[in-house]
């Protein structure tokens, strides 16, 4: 220990102080904060269903069923992908983990890519918050499709995020930052990723099943 | 986390500088939580002088009916930009961000709180909220007119900047709830070893259910308010009648946040009395437990009220009654407070010094704050006084009258702490009085001219209406005569105060157990708990102790 | 080891004292979950979607929309159990997230008071 030089000293002190407890309490505020940042969304999504009952099932048949299941899947496997990094992490098996890891980015990413795809359709069709199509609905459908946007739009950035963090906490993972002695900063990325993954879970039924 | 300093200052007051950077550059990248408190006291304080100013250009423009130095469209943009500014600058992140940056870690006996750099992120937060809402004033079409509400759908249709002023506003809560997710891990996880929950300070108590009311009621007015500038560019029209939209829904979910929010003003400011009172007092608090509690229950009770900021938008009749009948669920423990505050002084041997003065003074305006409400969340009256003058008394009196008397009684307590030096404690007293009385003769007469009929946020109004509007703006002199005296004593004693020892009040909270100013660790040796928070007992042993030769 | 980081770090940090703080690892870890149990809960996720899907397409309408009501929360509840470690965390976390969602959910209901029951007495607003 004495060998150690100065400023290695203060990081080893550092290390064996932090509170994984008090980070993990702090992430899952976070997480409040987000559930309720949806929940304002989910709101008024009931407000309006509960109004527009019937433009909002109209509305809703035009949306590719196939591809919200396909998406739904996707992230369900990301999660799993996920947590198996987190697991794999733990057993210090820094491979592994690293590979699942890229495995859920992957999955983030093709993710989008059907988003995209699904939300260029619309466009074509002028449904798009401000598009021509859509201004010129029924009320009940303009809503519904402005609160599509809306959610899988908020959704879809914090898809974004999520793929933005997963790629720092890899590279953190691949220099040896992040280990299995300390892997908070993976778990946190796996909590957030979960939730995600659990917005969508409300999302499928509540834009794709409708009808 | 920060605390990997070393070197000769280790020991020495928080306020020289250690470490490599010095001067302003120091205070800029510190997390010293007591440093984040002082630069978040500096700005707030500068935004409350400007709100303050434009208070004073209200006042004096409805000194006399008729129009005499504004325009009508420039009052509407100043009293919106005096709310924006007292409610999103000042008072909702007033006493947590500076009293409960500095005093929370104190109080729980640790060195910091939980996310130290989490804590500057947030004052850099804020300090871009707080600009993007001054460049609102400069760019684009000018002040927002529309009042601190932005209700839709007016806010739709302004021509105004409401958009920067509404992203400035989301950028503030986006501060604040990052400040509430600290304090609540602070207080989970850095308490000295034997302080239980139940051997906290009330202030930390009254912190804790703010932080939550922070942390869980902010992102609903986070997303709603992105909504509005989405509407305002795209025209997705969740709030525009004209597309479907429900402007009413609009009230909903600003009132989820705000009145929630209310709370997150009054509570802190309720623990600083809770405080004050057993200090000077020279006893335990009476009721402890019903104090801490009730803290809490405010809390909840405070998300289930919203609606009676809407009594009379047509709601429906069913929302009205229950929202009418659960706004009166807060009296309880509200008054739970008030009376376990005065058991506390019945018999307890006071002495009267300043923070006591400024604590009492609260009791009493917040009571009239409170009573008032109730006329308010009283279905058949709110539709008597809903708009009028009233409403904008009552509430001067609930959030001026309370949590700003609460935050000036809380610099009075802890400013020896905070500075190690005690303000002039004759030119405080008379800053007092001029301060009550002046607030008194502002805000009374807005209850009679409610009652009367005059509405509010209109610059004009009828003859009949004078004599109470010329009453009401000499008291604005007063009070501003009043506080300018109580800044100038405060500030003054920064540089020339006389000295001030460790414990100058005889506090039992474990921030008088460290030197004044406290040093950049907070504790010299870290602070075993082993009784409640105002044990006066051990207190006396202690220096009669020490007296013994 | 421990011992000596700690006291070392006490020395130059001056952080955490005592009785909190310290060994993140005691108290915040536990062993880890076997991984097929995640594989297990994804199949069940897997399951429980394509009931969902299966139920709106074969029986559209009340019955398709009260499957989902049921089965959605089971899902979320499976994520959050175990792939979100709930149901190993301390009884602190749950309460927290149980708080967190009563009040979402008491704030969704009590608007409802508004907007089930707009139209009578003759304050409704009709948009």
């Amino acid at each position: 220990m004495s060998a150690v030089s100065k400023p290695m000293e203060a990081q080893a002190a550092h290390h064996e102080h932090r509170d994984d407890e008090g980070s993990k309490t702090g992430m899952w505020l976070f997480l409040f904060t987000e559930v309720l940042l949806f929940g304002g969304l989910f709101i008024i999504y009931a407000v309006y269903r509960h109004r527009f009952g019937t433009e909002f099932h109209e509305a809703a048949h035009e949306l590719n069923k196939v591809m919200g299941v396909t998406n739904t899947f996707v992230l369900l496997t990301s999660s799993l992908t996920m947590v198996l990094s987190v697991g794999a992490l733990q057993r210090r098996q820094v491979a592994a983990s690293l590979r699942w890891l890229w495995v859920t980015f992957g999955l983030a990413c093709c993710f989008l890519v059907i988003k995209f795809f699904e939300w260029s359709a619309k466009h074509h069709h002028g449904i798009w918050p401000g598009g021509e199509h859509l201004h010129s609905m029924p009320s009940g459908e303009g809503l519904f499709y402005n609160l599509y946007f809306m959610m899988t739009g908020l959704h879809g950035i914090h898809v974004l995020i999520g793929m933005v963090v997963m790629a720092v906490v890899a590279a953190r993972i691949s220099s040896g930052h992040i280990n299995g002695d300390r892997f908070g900063a993976l778990e946190y990325t796996g909590l957030y990723w979960h939730l995600v993954d659990l917005v969508w879970i409300f999302l499928l039924p509540l834009f794709y099943l409708t009808n | 986390m920060s605390g990997t300093n070393t070197g000769p200052a280790y020991t020495g007051s928080y306020l020289q500088d250690y470490g490599s950077r010095r001067g302003l550059m120091a205070w800029l990248t510190t997390t010293d939580h007591k440093r984040i408190g002082i630069m978040y006291m500096v700005v707030m304080f500068s935004f409350f002088a400007i709100a303050v100013l434009l208070g004073l250009l209200i006042r004096l423009e409805l000194m006399n009916p008729g129009l005499q130095f504004v325009t009508a469209r420039v009052y509407n943009s100043l009293f919106t930009l005096h709310g924006v500014i007292m409610i999103f600058l000042f008072i909702v992140p007033g006493i947590p961000a500076v009293m409960g940056n500095f005093i929370l870690p104190l109080h729980l006996g640790a060195d910091d709180v939980s996310f130290p750099k989490l804590n500057l992120a947030s004052w850099y937060i804020y300090m871009v909220g707080a600009l993007m809402a001054l460049a609102s004033l400069f760019v684009g079409g000018g002040v927002p007119d529309t009042g601190w509400t932005f209700y839709a759908p007016y806010a739709l249709r302004s021509n105004t900047n409401v958009s920067l002023a509404v992203l400035a506003a989301f950028v503030l809560g986006f501060s604040s709830i990052l400040t509430g997710m600290n304090f609540i891990t602070t207080i989970h996880r850095l308490r000295a070893p034997g302080m239980s929950f139940f051997r906290m300070p009330l202030f930390c108590w009254g912190l804790y259910a703010t932080a939550w009311i922070q942390v869980i009621a902010t992102p609903v007015v986070g997303i709603t308010l992105l909504l509005v500038v989405m509407e305002r560019s795209l025209g997705i029209g969740f709030f525009d009648p004209a597309r479907g939209g429900d402007p009413i829904l609009y009230q909903h979910l600003f009132w989820i946040y705000s009145h929630p929010v209310v709370y997150v003003m009054i509570l802190p400011a309720m623990g600083v009395v809770s405080e004050i009172l057993p200090t000077f007092s020279g006893r335990t608090i009476f009721g402890y437990r019903a104090i801490a509690l009730s803290s809490m229950a405010i809390a909840l009770v405070g998300y289930v009220v919203w609606a009676h900021h809407m009594f009379t938008t047509g709601i429906s009749d069913t929302a009205r009654w229950i929202f009418s009948l659960l706004t009166f669920l807060v009296a309880i423990p509200t008054g739970i407070k008030v009376f376990n505050w005065m058991a506390t002084l019945y018999r307890g041997s006071i002495r009267i010094e300043v923070p006591l003065l400024y604590a009492l003074g609260f009791v009493f305006l917040f009571s009239i704050g409170g009573l008032t409400g109730l006329v308010n969340g009283a279905l058949a009256t709110d539709i008597h006084v809903h708009d009028t003058a009233f409403i904008v008394g009552h509430f001067h009196y609930t959030m001026f009258g309370g949590a700003g008397i609460g935050f000036f009684a809380a610099l009075h307590y802890w400013w020896p702490k905070v500075w190690g030096r005690m303000y002039n404690r004759k030119r405080a007293m008379w800053a007092w009085g001029l301060i009550m009385v002046g607030f008194n003769t502002l805000y009374f007469p807005m209850l009679v001219l409610g009652i009367m009929g005059m509405p509010r946020r209109y610059a004009d109004y009828l003859p009949k209406f004078h004599t109470p509007h010329l009453i009401s703006t000499i008291g604005s002199w007063i009070i501003f005569a009043g506080m300018a005296l109580m800044f100038f004593n405060l500030i003054r004693a920064i540089k020339h105060g006389a000295k001030a020892p460790d414990n100058p009040w005889g506090g039992t909270t474990l921030e008088w157990q460290t030197t004044s100013p406290p040093p950049q660790l907070n504790f010299a040796t870290p602070p075993v708990v082993t009784t409640g928070p105002y044990d006066h007992t051990a207190l006396r042993a202690a220096a009669a102790r020490e007296a013994r030769p | 080891m421990h011992d000596s980081h700690t006291t070392a770090g006490h020395a130059a940090s001056g952080h955490g004292h005592g009785g909190h703080g310290h060994g993140g690892h005691g108290d915040a870890k536990h062993a880890p979950v076997p991984q097929r149990v995640f594989i297990l809960v994804w199949v069940a996720l897997l399951v429980l979607t394509a009931v969902t899907v299966a139920a709106s397409v074969g029986f559209p309408g009340r019955v398709g929309i009260g499957v989902a009501m049921i089965v959605t929360p089971i899902k979320a509840a499976l994520i959050l159990m175990w792939f979100m470690h709930l149901k190993y965390e301390k009884p602190v976390f749950k309460f927290m997230f149980l708080s967190a969602m009563v009040v979402l959910a008491i704030v969704m209901g009590l608007t409802f008071f508004d907007y089930s029951f707009l139209g009578e007495g003759g304050y409704g607003r009709s948009i």
